[in-house]
Protein backbone atom coordinates (compact mmCIF):
# COMPACT_ATOMS: atom_id res chain seq x y z
CA UNK A 1 0.00 0.00 0.00
CA UNK A 2 1.38 3.52 -0.83
CA UNK A 3 1.77 6.07 1.12
CA UNK A 4 -1.19 8.53 0.70
CA UNK A 5 -3.40 5.42 0.60
CA UNK A 6 -2.37 4.30 3.89
CA UNK A 7 -2.76 8.29 4.65
CA UNK A 8 -6.40 8.37 3.85
CA UNK A 9 -7.53 4.69 4.96
CA UNK A 10 -5.94 5.44 8.63
CA UNK A 11 -7.60 8.98 8.55
CA UNK A 12 -11.05 7.59 7.13
CA UNK A 13 -10.78 4.78 9.84
CA UNK A 14 -10.05 7.43 12.80
CA UNK A 15 -12.80 9.51 11.79
CA UNK A 16 -15.04 6.62 11.93
CA UNK A 17 -13.94 5.27 15.40
CA UNK A 18 -14.11 8.85 16.53
CA UNK A 19 -18.02 9.58 15.25
CA UNK A 20 -18.60 6.65 16.38
CA UNK A 21 -17.25 6.75 20.05
CA UNK A 22 -18.74 10.01 20.62
CA UNK A 23 -22.02 9.01 19.77
CA UNK A 24 -21.94 5.61 21.56
CA UNK A 25 -20.59 7.97 24.40
CA UNK A 26 -23.67 10.14 24.45
CA UNK A 27 -26.55 7.88 23.55
CA UNK A 28 -24.85 5.11 26.37
CA UNK A 29 -25.38 5.35 30.07
CA UNK A 30 -28.33 5.20 32.50
CA UNK A 31 -30.56 7.55 31.12
CA UNK A 32 -30.63 5.79 27.63
CA UNK A 33 -31.28 8.53 24.85
CA UNK A 34 -31.50 7.99 21.25
CA UNK A 35 -28.83 9.03 18.66
CA UNK A 36 -31.64 11.48 16.92
CA UNK A 37 -32.01 13.02 20.08
CA UNK A 38 -28.43 13.82 20.60
CA UNK A 39 -27.90 15.28 16.52
CA UNK A 40 -31.21 17.23 17.47
CA UNK A 41 -30.07 18.67 20.94
CA UNK A 42 -26.17 19.75 18.81
CA UNK A 43 -27.71 20.83 16.00
CA UNK A 44 -30.38 23.02 18.71
CA UNK A 45 -27.22 24.17 20.20
CA UNK A 46 -26.00 25.50 17.11
CA UNK A 47 -29.54 27.55 16.51
CA UNK A 48 -31.12 25.03 14.01
CA UNK A 49 -34.62 24.17 15.13
CA UNK A 50 -35.41 20.70 14.85
CA UNK A 51 -37.84 18.28 15.40
CA UNK A 52 -35.27 15.97 16.27
CA UNK A 53 -33.86 17.40 19.78
CA UNK A 54 -35.27 16.10 23.10
CA UNK A 55 -38.14 17.85 24.25
CA UNK A 56 -37.42 16.20 27.91
CA UNK A 57 -35.36 18.93 30.09
CA UNK A 58 -33.98 16.18 31.96
CA UNK A 59 -32.08 14.22 28.64
CA UNK A 60 -30.84 17.46 27.36
CA UNK A 61 -29.16 18.40 30.75
CA UNK A 62 -27.97 14.69 31.14
CA UNK A 63 -26.27 15.62 27.42
CA UNK A 64 -24.78 18.89 28.17
CA UNK A 65 -24.42 18.71 32.04
CA UNK A 66 -22.74 15.17 32.42
CA UNK A 67 -21.83 13.17 28.94
CA UNK A 68 -21.16 15.87 26.46
CA UNK A 69 -18.31 18.16 28.91
CA UNK A 70 -16.85 13.97 29.43
CA UNK A 71 -16.72 13.32 26.11
CA UNK A 72 -14.74 16.19 25.20
CA UNK A 73 -12.50 15.67 28.00
CA UNK A 74 -11.82 12.42 26.73
CA UNK A 75 -10.97 13.94 23.08
CA UNK A 76 -8.74 16.50 24.54
CA UNK A 77 -6.75 14.32 27.11
CA UNK A 78 -6.68 11.60 25.28
CA UNK A 79 -4.85 13.82 22.66
CA UNK A 80 -2.60 15.69 25.22
CA UNK A 81 -1.04 12.31 26.55
CA UNK A 82 -0.41 11.00 23.08
CA UNK A 83 0.92 13.73 21.75
CA UNK A 84 3.26 14.20 25.12
CA UNK A 85 4.30 10.50 24.38
CA UNK A 86 5.37 11.58 20.21
CA UNK A 87 7.39 14.67 21.97
CA UNK A 88 8.94 12.40 24.28
CA UNK A 89 10.62 9.50 22.04
CA UNK A 90 10.95 11.87 20.03
CA UNK A 91 13.83 13.59 21.90
CA UNK A 92 14.97 10.56 23.79
CA UNK A 93 15.14 9.35 20.46
CA UNK A 94 13.60 6.33 22.41
CA UNK A 95 9.85 4.37 20.79
CA UNK A 96 9.71 3.34 24.80
CA UNK A 97 9.47 6.79 26.05
CA UNK A 98 6.21 7.33 28.06
CA UNK A 99 4.66 9.87 30.55
CA UNK A 100 3.76 7.47 32.52
CA UNK A 101 6.31 4.67 32.40
CA UNK A 102 9.40 7.23 33.19
CA UNK A 103 7.48 9.02 36.12
CA UNK A 104 6.12 12.42 34.57
CA UNK A 105 2.52 11.52 35.45
CA UNK A 106 3.73 10.54 39.45
CA UNK A 107 5.66 13.40 39.35
CA UNK A 108 2.76 15.86 38.20
CA UNK A 109 0.41 13.63 40.79
CA UNK A 110 2.52 14.49 43.07
CA UNK A 111 2.25 17.94 42.60
CA UNK A 112 -1.43 17.90 42.56
CA UNK A 113 -1.24 15.82 45.67
CA UNK A 114 0.76 18.48 47.32
CA UNK A 115 -1.47 21.50 46.11
CA UNK A 116 -4.41 19.64 47.93
CA UNK A 117 -3.47 18.26 51.03
CA UNK A 118 -1.08 22.36 51.69
CA UNK A 119 -4.64 23.83 50.54
CA UNK A 120 -3.77 25.62 48.01
CA UNK A 121 -6.82 23.95 45.93
CA UNK A 122 -8.97 26.35 47.15
CA UNK A 123 -7.58 29.13 44.97
CA UNK A 124 -9.17 27.03 42.22
CA UNK A 125 -8.76 24.61 39.63
CA UNK A 126 -5.57 26.36 38.01
CA UNK A 127 -3.56 26.05 41.14
CA UNK A 128 -3.81 22.35 41.31
CA UNK A 129 -2.73 22.36 37.44
CA UNK A 130 -0.06 24.51 37.52
CA UNK A 131 1.27 22.51 41.07
CA UNK A 132 0.59 19.55 38.87
CA UNK A 133 2.54 20.87 35.53
CA UNK A 134 5.64 21.77 37.85
CA UNK A 135 5.54 18.40 39.51
CA UNK A 136 5.64 17.04 35.93
CA UNK A 137 8.68 19.62 34.66
CA UNK A 138 10.75 18.31 37.44
CA UNK A 139 10.01 15.04 36.90
CA UNK A 140 10.46 15.26 33.04
CA UNK A 141 13.59 17.02 33.47
CA UNK A 142 15.22 14.83 35.67
CA UNK A 143 14.64 11.87 34.14
CA UNK A 144 15.86 13.47 31.30
CA UNK A 145 19.72 14.56 32.49
CA UNK A 146 19.97 11.23 34.52
CA UNK A 147 19.21 8.78 31.32
CA UNK A 148 21.43 10.73 28.50
CA UNK A 149 24.82 9.58 27.59
CA UNK A 150 26.55 10.22 24.81
CA UNK A 151 23.10 12.15 22.86
CA UNK A 152 20.80 8.86 23.28
CA UNK A 153 19.16 7.17 25.94
CA UNK A 154 19.52 3.78 26.21
CA UNK A 155 16.27 1.25 27.31
CA UNK A 156 17.74 0.37 30.61
CA UNK A 157 19.19 3.76 32.06
CA UNK A 158 15.41 5.48 30.79
CA UNK A 159 13.51 2.29 32.57
CA UNK A 160 15.58 2.27 35.85
CA UNK A 161 15.52 5.90 36.03
CA UNK A 162 11.84 5.89 36.07
CA UNK A 163 11.57 3.20 38.33
CA UNK A 164 12.98 5.45 40.86
CA UNK A 165 11.01 8.84 40.12
CA UNK A 166 7.80 6.86 40.03
CA UNK A 167 9.27 5.01 43.61
CA UNK A 168 9.99 8.41 45.01
CA UNK A 169 6.75 9.89 44.06
CA UNK A 170 4.77 6.77 45.23
CA UNK A 171 6.73 7.47 48.67
CA UNK A 172 5.90 11.47 48.52
CA UNK A 173 1.96 10.40 47.68
CA UNK A 174 2.07 7.69 50.30
CA UNK A 175 3.11 10.26 52.52
CA UNK A 176 0.96 12.91 51.80
CA UNK A 177 -1.94 10.36 51.97
CA UNK A 178 -0.69 9.52 55.69
CA UNK A 179 -0.97 13.23 56.55
CA UNK A 180 -4.14 14.17 54.85
CA UNK A 181 -7.76 14.59 56.51
CA UNK A 182 -10.11 12.63 54.78
CA UNK A 183 -11.24 14.52 52.00
CA UNK A 184 -8.15 15.34 50.37
CA UNK A 185 -7.34 11.72 50.49
CA UNK A 186 -10.25 10.93 48.82
CA UNK A 187 -8.88 13.48 46.40
CA UNK A 188 -5.28 11.52 46.16
CA UNK A 189 -6.70 8.53 45.41
CA UNK A 190 -8.82 9.99 42.46
CA UNK A 191 -5.32 11.59 41.29
CA UNK A 192 -3.56 7.74 41.33
CA UNK A 193 -6.71 6.15 39.44
CA UNK A 194 -7.41 8.40 37.05
CA UNK A 195 -11.37 8.96 36.19
CA UNK A 196 -13.20 11.37 33.68
CA UNK A 197 -16.29 11.22 36.04
CA UNK A 198 -17.57 14.47 37.28
CA UNK A 199 -15.83 16.37 34.08
CA UNK A 200 -16.49 20.06 33.94
CA UNK A 201 -17.03 22.68 30.65
CA UNK A 202 -14.57 24.87 32.67
CA UNK A 203 -12.11 22.27 33.16
CA UNK A 204 -12.42 21.07 29.60
CA UNK A 205 -11.83 24.59 28.60
CA UNK A 206 -8.53 24.63 30.32
CA UNK A 207 -6.84 21.67 28.89
CA UNK A 208 -8.10 21.98 25.59
CA UNK A 209 -6.27 25.23 25.16
CA UNK A 210 -3.46 23.86 26.86
CA UNK A 211 -3.37 20.63 24.38
CA UNK A 212 -4.02 23.18 21.49
CA UNK A 213 -1.28 25.12 22.74
CA UNK A 214 1.73 22.07 23.01
CA UNK A 215 0.33 20.63 20.04
CA UNK A 216 0.78 23.40 18.12
CA UNK A 217 4.00 24.00 19.30
CA UNK A 218 4.96 20.12 18.53
CA UNK A 219 3.54 20.20 14.71
CA UNK A 220 6.09 23.46 14.53
CA UNK A 221 9.37 21.15 16.08
CA UNK A 222 8.07 18.24 13.51
CA UNK A 223 11.16 18.81 11.56
CA UNK A 224 13.67 18.94 14.03
CA UNK A 225 12.12 16.30 15.64
CA UNK A 226 12.66 14.13 12.53
CA UNK A 227 16.18 15.20 12.53
CA UNK A 228 17.16 14.27 15.80
CA UNK A 229 16.20 10.63 15.04
CA UNK A 230 19.69 10.66 13.21
CA UNK A 231 21.03 11.30 17.05
CA UNK A 232 22.31 14.95 18.75
CA UNK A 233 25.47 15.41 17.05
CA UNK A 234 24.05 14.79 13.21
CA UNK A 235 21.04 17.22 14.22
CA UNK A 236 22.95 20.10 15.37
CA UNK A 237 25.24 19.51 11.86
CA UNK A 238 22.19 19.75 9.83
CA UNK A 239 21.41 22.94 12.26
CA UNK A 240 19.68 21.99 14.82
CA UNK A 241 19.90 24.20 17.80
CA UNK A 242 19.58 20.79 20.06
CA UNK A 243 19.62 22.60 23.55
CA UNK A 244 17.04 24.93 22.55
CA UNK A 245 14.79 22.14 20.71
CA UNK A 246 15.39 19.83 24.28
CA UNK A 247 14.31 22.56 26.59
CA UNK A 248 11.07 23.56 24.62
CA UNK A 249 9.70 19.54 24.37
CA UNK A 250 10.07 19.24 28.06
CA UNK A 251 8.31 22.21 28.33
CA UNK A 252 5.46 20.94 25.85
CA UNK A 253 5.45 17.36 27.71
CA UNK A 254 5.28 18.65 30.88
CA UNK A 255 2.51 21.17 30.18
CA UNK A 256 0.65 18.40 28.14
CA UNK A 257 0.86 15.66 31.29
CA UNK A 258 0.92 17.98 33.90
CA UNK A 259 -2.72 19.58 32.64
CA UNK A 260 -3.89 16.21 31.59
CA UNK A 261 -3.06 14.63 35.27
CA UNK A 262 -4.45 18.04 37.16
CA UNK A 263 -7.99 17.48 35.70
CA UNK A 264 -8.33 13.42 35.31
CA UNK A 265 -5.10 12.08 37.18
CA UNK A 266 -2.66 9.61 35.89
CA UNK A 267 -3.83 7.79 32.40
CA UNK A 268 -0.89 5.81 31.68
CA UNK A 269 0.34 4.28 28.29
CA UNK A 270 -2.11 6.36 25.92
CA UNK A 271 1.39 7.75 25.01
CA UNK A 272 3.08 5.06 24.49
CA UNK A 273 0.06 2.64 22.69
CA UNK A 274 -1.08 5.90 20.15
CA UNK A 275 2.15 7.08 18.71
CA UNK A 276 3.56 3.15 18.28
CA UNK A 277 0.63 2.24 16.60
CA UNK A 278 0.34 5.64 14.31
CA UNK A 279 4.03 5.25 13.30
CA UNK A 280 3.60 1.55 12.15
CA UNK A 281 0.57 2.64 10.24
CA UNK A 282 1.76 6.21 8.55
CA UNK A 283 5.80 5.88 9.56
CA UNK A 284 7.88 7.64 11.80
CA UNK A 285 7.81 11.61 9.95
CA UNK A 286 6.49 13.47 12.78
CA UNK A 287 4.33 16.20 11.29
CA UNK A 288 1.41 13.01 10.61
CA UNK A 289 2.89 11.54 13.04
CA UNK A 290 1.83 14.16 15.80
CA UNK A 291 -1.44 15.18 14.02
CA UNK A 292 -2.43 11.06 13.62
CA UNK A 293 -1.79 10.67 17.49
CA UNK A 294 -3.84 13.62 18.83
CA UNK A 295 -6.42 12.50 17.16
CA UNK A 296 -5.84 8.67 17.89
CA UNK A 297 -5.55 9.54 21.52
CA UNK A 298 -8.46 11.13 21.71
CA UNK A 299 -10.20 8.46 20.29
CA UNK A 300 -8.38 5.84 22.39
CA UNK A 301 -9.28 7.84 25.18
CA UNK A 302 -13.24 8.25 24.09
CA UNK A 303 -13.54 4.54 23.70
CA UNK A 304 -11.67 3.76 26.71
CA UNK A 305 -14.13 5.44 28.96
CA UNK A 306 -17.13 4.63 27.14
CA UNK A 307 -15.76 0.84 28.10
CA UNK A 308 -15.14 1.99 31.70
CA UNK A 309 -18.24 3.30 32.16
CA UNK A 310 -20.20 0.49 30.67
CA UNK A 311 -18.19 -2.80 31.62
CA UNK A 312 -19.45 -3.30 35.17
CA UNK A 313 -23.03 -2.16 35.41
CA UNK A 314 -24.18 0.84 37.22
CA UNK A 315 -20.11 1.05 38.24
CA UNK A 316 -17.51 3.63 36.78
CA UNK A 317 -14.11 2.22 36.73
CA UNK A 318 -11.41 4.23 36.73
CA UNK A 319 -9.82 4.58 33.43
CA UNK A 320 -6.36 4.80 34.11
CA UNK A 321 -7.11 1.37 35.47
CA UNK A 322 -8.05 0.64 32.18
CA UNK A 323 -5.78 1.51 29.67
CA UNK A 324 -2.83 0.05 32.27
CA UNK A 325 -4.80 -3.06 31.99
CA UNK A 326 -4.52 -3.14 27.98
CA UNK A 327 -0.97 -1.13 28.20
CA UNK A 328 0.91 -2.79 30.59
CA UNK A 329 0.96 -5.98 28.28
CA UNK A 330 1.79 -4.10 24.78
CA UNK A 331 4.20 -2.45 26.95
CA UNK A 332 5.96 -5.81 27.61
CA UNK A 333 5.47 -7.18 23.79
CA UNK A 334 7.50 -3.96 22.95
CA UNK A 335 10.33 -4.54 25.55
CA UNK A 336 10.59 -8.23 24.22
CA UNK A 337 10.29 -7.35 20.51
CA UNK A 338 12.83 -5.04 20.70
CA UNK A 339 14.88 -7.64 22.80
CA UNK A 340 14.84 -9.88 19.85
CA UNK A 341 15.87 -7.44 17.51
CA UNK A 342 18.50 -5.75 18.64
CA UNK A 343 19.64 -8.88 21.02
CA UNK A 344 19.65 -6.63 23.93
CA UNK A 345 18.23 -4.16 26.30
CA UNK A 346 20.28 -0.91 25.17
CA UNK B 1 38.72 28.34 2.72
CA UNK B 2 39.40 26.67 6.65
CA UNK B 3 42.02 27.99 8.77
CA UNK B 4 43.06 26.32 12.00
CA UNK B 5 45.79 28.26 13.93
CA UNK B 6 47.26 27.05 17.24
CA UNK B 7 44.92 24.67 17.74
CA UNK B 8 44.92 23.32 21.55
CA UNK B 9 42.73 21.16 23.02
CA UNK B 10 42.93 19.72 27.24
CA UNK B 11 41.16 17.00 28.72
CA UNK B 12 42.01 16.31 32.39
CA UNK B 13 45.37 18.18 32.33
CA UNK B 14 46.19 16.25 29.44
CA UNK B 15 47.00 17.91 26.16
CA UNK B 16 44.73 16.32 23.86
CA UNK B 17 45.96 18.88 21.00
CA UNK B 18 49.04 20.85 21.09
CA UNK B 19 49.83 23.77 18.85
CA UNK B 20 48.06 22.18 15.89
CA UNK B 21 47.58 24.92 12.46
CA UNK B 22 46.72 23.92 9.13
CA UNK B 23 44.78 25.07 6.14
CA UNK B 24 42.23 23.24 3.78
CA UNK B 25 41.79 24.58 0.23
CA UNK B 26 38.73 24.17 -1.98
CA UNK B 27 38.74 21.76 -4.57
CA UNK B 28 41.39 19.51 -2.18
CA UNK B 29 40.86 16.63 -0.13
CA UNK B 30 42.97 16.38 2.58
CA UNK B 31 43.35 13.30 4.92
CA UNK B 32 44.08 13.10 8.23
CA UNK B 33 46.56 10.17 10.05
CA UNK B 34 47.85 8.96 12.43
CA UNK B 35 47.68 5.83 15.73
CA UNK B 36 44.59 5.23 17.46
CA UNK B 37 44.20 8.20 20.12
CA UNK B 38 46.73 10.38 18.50
CA UNK B 39 43.75 13.61 18.34
CA UNK B 40 42.50 12.70 14.76
CA UNK B 41 38.81 13.09 15.85
CA UNK B 42 39.55 15.37 18.55
CA UNK B 43 40.72 18.13 15.61
CA UNK B 44 37.77 16.45 13.48
CA UNK B 45 35.89 18.04 16.05
CA UNK B 46 37.53 20.87 16.59
CA UNK B 47 37.64 22.04 12.02
CA UNK B 48 34.01 21.20 12.38
CA UNK B 49 32.95 23.38 14.98
CA UNK B 50 31.75 20.51 17.39
CA UNK B 51 34.02 21.19 20.37
CA UNK B 52 35.34 24.52 21.09
CA UNK B 53 39.28 24.51 21.43
CA UNK B 54 40.82 25.32 24.93
CA UNK B 55 43.09 27.24 22.71
CA UNK B 56 43.59 28.61 18.90
CA UNK B 57 41.38 29.67 16.36
CA UNK B 58 39.22 27.96 13.42
CA UNK B 59 38.08 29.92 10.41
CA UNK B 60 35.23 29.66 7.74
CA UNK B 61 35.91 32.12 4.91
CA UNK B 62 37.80 34.04 7.33
CA UNK B 63 34.99 34.22 9.72
CA UNK B 64 35.34 32.38 13.35
CA UNK B 65 33.27 28.87 13.14
CA UNK B 66 32.27 29.35 16.80
CA UNK B 67 30.93 32.68 15.87
CA UNK B 68 27.85 31.35 12.80
CA UNK B 69 25.01 30.58 14.15
CA UNK B 70 23.65 26.98 13.93
CA UNK B 71 21.34 27.12 10.62
CA UNK B 72 24.41 28.58 8.67
CA UNK B 73 27.35 26.64 9.54
CA UNK B 74 24.49 23.66 8.06
CA UNK B 75 25.00 25.37 4.95
CA UNK B 76 29.01 25.45 4.86
CA UNK B 77 30.00 22.63 6.13
CA UNK B 78 28.25 18.93 6.34
CA UNK B 79 30.00 16.19 8.75
CA UNK B 80 30.59 12.48 8.26
CA UNK B 81 30.59 10.74 12.16
CA UNK B 82 30.93 7.07 13.10
CA UNK B 83 28.34 6.64 14.60
CA UNK B 84 25.17 6.88 12.43
CA UNK B 85 22.17 4.92 14.31
CA UNK B 86 18.57 6.48 13.16
CA UNK B 87 16.07 5.94 16.37
CA UNK B 88 13.02 5.43 14.10
CA UNK B 89 12.17 3.51 11.07
CA UNK B 90 12.91 6.04 8.30
CA UNK B 91 12.97 5.19 4.86
CA UNK B 92 16.02 5.57 3.38
CA UNK B 93 14.75 7.83 0.74
CA UNK B 94 13.53 10.21 3.73
CA UNK B 95 17.09 9.98 6.09
CA UNK B 96 19.00 11.11 2.40
CA UNK B 97 16.40 14.17 2.26
CA UNK B 98 17.03 15.26 5.94
CA UNK B 99 20.75 16.44 4.36
CA UNK B 100 18.31 19.40 2.23
CA UNK B 101 16.37 20.41 5.52
CA UNK B 102 19.69 23.54 6.28
CA UNK B 103 18.32 23.91 2.49
CA UNK B 104 14.24 24.07 3.65
CA UNK B 105 13.91 28.42 3.15
CA UNK B 106 16.71 29.07 0.66
CA UNK B 107 16.34 28.84 -2.84
CA UNK B 108 18.42 26.27 -3.21
CA UNK B 109 15.63 24.32 -2.12
CA UNK B 110 14.24 23.97 -5.19
CA UNK B 111 16.81 21.50 -6.40
CA UNK B 112 15.77 19.23 -2.98
CA UNK B 113 14.41 16.50 -5.58
CA UNK B 114 17.54 16.41 -7.76
CA UNK B 115 19.84 16.25 -5.23
CA UNK B 116 18.66 13.78 -3.43
CA UNK B 117 18.41 11.81 -5.79
CA UNK B 118 21.89 12.33 -7.64
CA UNK B 119 23.56 11.61 -3.95
CA UNK B 120 21.28 8.14 -4.03
CA UNK B 121 23.08 7.21 -7.49
CA UNK B 122 26.68 8.51 -6.58
CA UNK B 123 26.90 6.34 -3.26
CA UNK B 124 24.99 3.13 -5.02
CA UNK B 125 22.03 3.11 -2.55
CA UNK B 126 19.41 4.49 -5.38
CA UNK B 127 18.05 0.68 -4.88
CA UNK B 128 17.44 0.77 -1.66
CA UNK B 129 15.30 3.96 -1.65
CA UNK B 130 12.19 2.68 -0.10
CA UNK B 131 13.92 0.13 2.37
CA UNK B 132 13.71 1.03 6.22
CA UNK B 133 17.10 2.25 6.92
CA UNK B 134 16.46 0.28 10.45
CA UNK B 135 16.83 -3.02 8.51
CA UNK B 136 20.06 -2.21 6.50
CA UNK B 137 23.12 -3.66 7.08
CA UNK B 138 26.34 -1.62 8.27
CA UNK B 139 28.00 -1.39 4.91
CA UNK B 140 24.46 -0.19 3.56
CA UNK B 141 24.17 1.87 6.14
CA UNK B 142 27.60 3.96 6.17
CA UNK B 143 26.43 5.00 2.42
CA UNK B 144 23.00 5.91 2.67
CA UNK B 145 24.90 8.54 5.53
CA UNK B 146 27.67 9.18 3.07
CA UNK B 147 24.40 9.85 0.69
CA UNK B 148 22.78 12.42 2.97
CA UNK B 149 26.08 14.56 3.98
CA UNK B 150 26.33 14.53 -0.08
CA UNK B 151 22.94 15.92 -0.20
CA UNK B 152 23.73 18.82 2.54
CA UNK B 153 25.65 20.37 -0.36
CA UNK B 154 28.00 22.37 1.61
CA UNK B 155 31.52 23.91 0.56
CA UNK B 156 33.21 22.20 3.56
CA UNK B 157 32.95 18.90 4.25
CA UNK B 158 34.35 16.37 7.03
CA UNK B 159 34.07 12.89 6.66
CA UNK B 160 35.10 10.56 10.38
CA UNK B 161 36.59 7.03 9.23
CA UNK B 162 34.08 6.85 5.99
CA UNK B 163 35.61 3.51 4.93
CA UNK B 164 35.53 2.11 8.23
CA UNK B 165 32.42 -0.63 7.71
CA UNK B 166 32.99 -0.90 4.07
CA UNK B 167 34.54 -3.71 1.88
CA UNK B 168 37.18 -3.09 -0.45
CA UNK B 169 35.23 -2.00 -3.40
CA UNK B 170 32.78 0.11 -1.48
CA UNK B 171 36.21 1.59 0.05
CA UNK B 172 37.49 2.76 -3.36
CA UNK B 173 33.56 4.10 -4.26
CA UNK B 174 33.88 6.31 -1.43
CA UNK B 175 37.03 7.57 -1.53
CA UNK B 176 36.34 8.29 -5.47
CA UNK B 177 33.28 10.51 -4.53
CA UNK B 178 35.11 12.24 -1.72
CA UNK B 179 37.37 13.01 -4.94
CA UNK B 180 34.41 13.98 -7.19
CA UNK B 181 33.48 16.59 -4.30
CA UNK B 182 36.92 17.69 -4.31
CA UNK B 183 36.42 18.70 -7.89
CA UNK B 184 33.48 20.09 -7.91
CA UNK B 185 35.36 22.77 -5.70
CA UNK B 186 34.53 21.80 -2.06
CA UNK B 187 37.02 21.51 1.00
CA UNK B 188 36.94 17.97 2.03
CA UNK B 189 38.88 16.87 4.91
CA UNK B 190 38.74 12.96 5.58
CA UNK B 191 39.99 11.08 8.77
CA UNK B 192 41.53 7.36 7.45
CA UNK B 193 43.41 4.58 8.95
CA UNK B 194 44.57 2.64 5.55
CA UNK B 195 47.92 4.66 5.24
CA UNK B 196 47.44 3.18 1.41
CA UNK B 197 44.05 4.58 0.94
CA UNK B 198 44.71 8.12 2.01
CA UNK B 199 47.91 8.23 -0.10
CA UNK B 200 46.03 7.21 -3.43
CA UNK B 201 42.99 9.97 -2.93
CA UNK B 202 44.58 12.61 -1.12
CA UNK B 203 45.99 15.65 -2.12
CA UNK B 204 47.42 16.44 0.84
CA UNK B 205 48.29 14.17 3.83
CA UNK B 206 48.30 15.68 7.84
CA UNK B 207 49.98 13.51 9.91
CA UNK B 208 49.07 13.58 13.46
CA UNK B 209 50.93 11.83 16.65
CA UNK B 210 50.46 12.73 20.45
CA UNK B 211 48.42 15.75 19.61
CA UNK B 212 50.53 17.37 17.46
CA UNK B 213 50.65 18.04 13.92
CA UNK B 214 53.88 15.20 12.73
CA UNK B 215 53.87 16.57 9.25
CA UNK B 216 51.42 17.67 6.36
CA UNK B 217 52.03 17.73 2.87
CA UNK B 218 51.88 15.57 -0.10
CA UNK B 219 51.54 11.73 0.36
CA UNK B 220 54.81 11.48 -1.05
CA UNK B 221 56.27 14.11 1.36
CA UNK B 222 54.80 12.79 4.62
CA UNK B 223 54.72 9.09 4.07
CA UNK B 224 58.54 7.75 4.19
CA UNK B 225 59.24 4.97 5.99
CA UNK B 226 61.19 6.51 8.39
CA UNK B 227 58.63 8.97 9.76
CA UNK B 228 55.62 6.15 9.65
CA UNK B 229 58.08 3.61 11.34
CA UNK B 230 58.80 6.26 14.53
CA UNK B 231 55.05 7.35 14.00
CA UNK B 232 53.61 4.16 14.51
CA UNK B 233 56.35 2.20 16.13
CA UNK B 234 55.80 -0.74 13.05
CA UNK B 235 58.96 -1.31 10.88
CA UNK B 236 57.22 -0.71 7.22
CA UNK B 237 58.25 -1.07 3.50
CA UNK B 238 57.27 1.47 1.07
CA UNK B 239 56.62 0.96 -2.13
CA UNK B 240 55.15 3.26 -5.44
CA UNK B 241 52.55 1.93 -7.19
CA UNK B 242 51.20 4.24 -10.33
CA UNK B 243 52.86 7.40 -8.47
CA UNK B 244 51.15 6.69 -4.82
CA UNK B 245 53.00 5.48 -1.76
CA UNK B 246 51.65 2.20 -0.32
CA UNK B 247 52.53 0.78 2.57
CA UNK B 248 53.49 -2.80 3.40
CA UNK B 249 54.08 -3.83 7.40
CA UNK B 250 57.11 -5.51 7.33
CA UNK B 251 56.06 -9.60 8.05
Amino acid sequence: MNHTLRGLTLTLTLAALLLGGVVASAVLGQLPVSPAEVGGSLLRALGIQNEWAPSDSIVESTLWVVRFPRIAMALVVGAALAVAGAVMQAIFGNPLAEPGVVGVSSGAALGAAIAIVVGISALGDGAIALFAFVGGLLATLLVYFVSRANGRTEVVTLLLTGIAVNAFAGAGLAFLLFIADSGSREQIVFWQLGSLNGSRWSEVLIVALVTAVGLTAAIVLARPFDLLALGERNARHLGVNVERLRIVSIVIVALLTGVAVAFVGIIAFVGLVVPHAMRMVIGPAHRALIVASAIGGGVLLVLSDLLARSVVAGGDLPIGLLTSLVGGPFFFYLLFRQRRQSGGWA
Amino acid sequence: MISARNIGVRLGGRAILDDVSLDVAPGEVLALVGPNGAGKSTLLAVLSGDRKPDSGTVTIDGRDVGGIRHGELARLRAVLTQENSVSFPFRVSEVVAMGRSPWAREVESRDDVAVVNEALEVTDVAHLGDRRYTTLSGGEKARVSLARVLAQHTPVVFLDEPTAALDLRHQEDVMRVARTMAQDGRAVVVVLHDLSLAGAYSDRLALIAHGTLDAIGTPSEVLTAERVERVYGLAVDLHDVGGHPVVVPRR
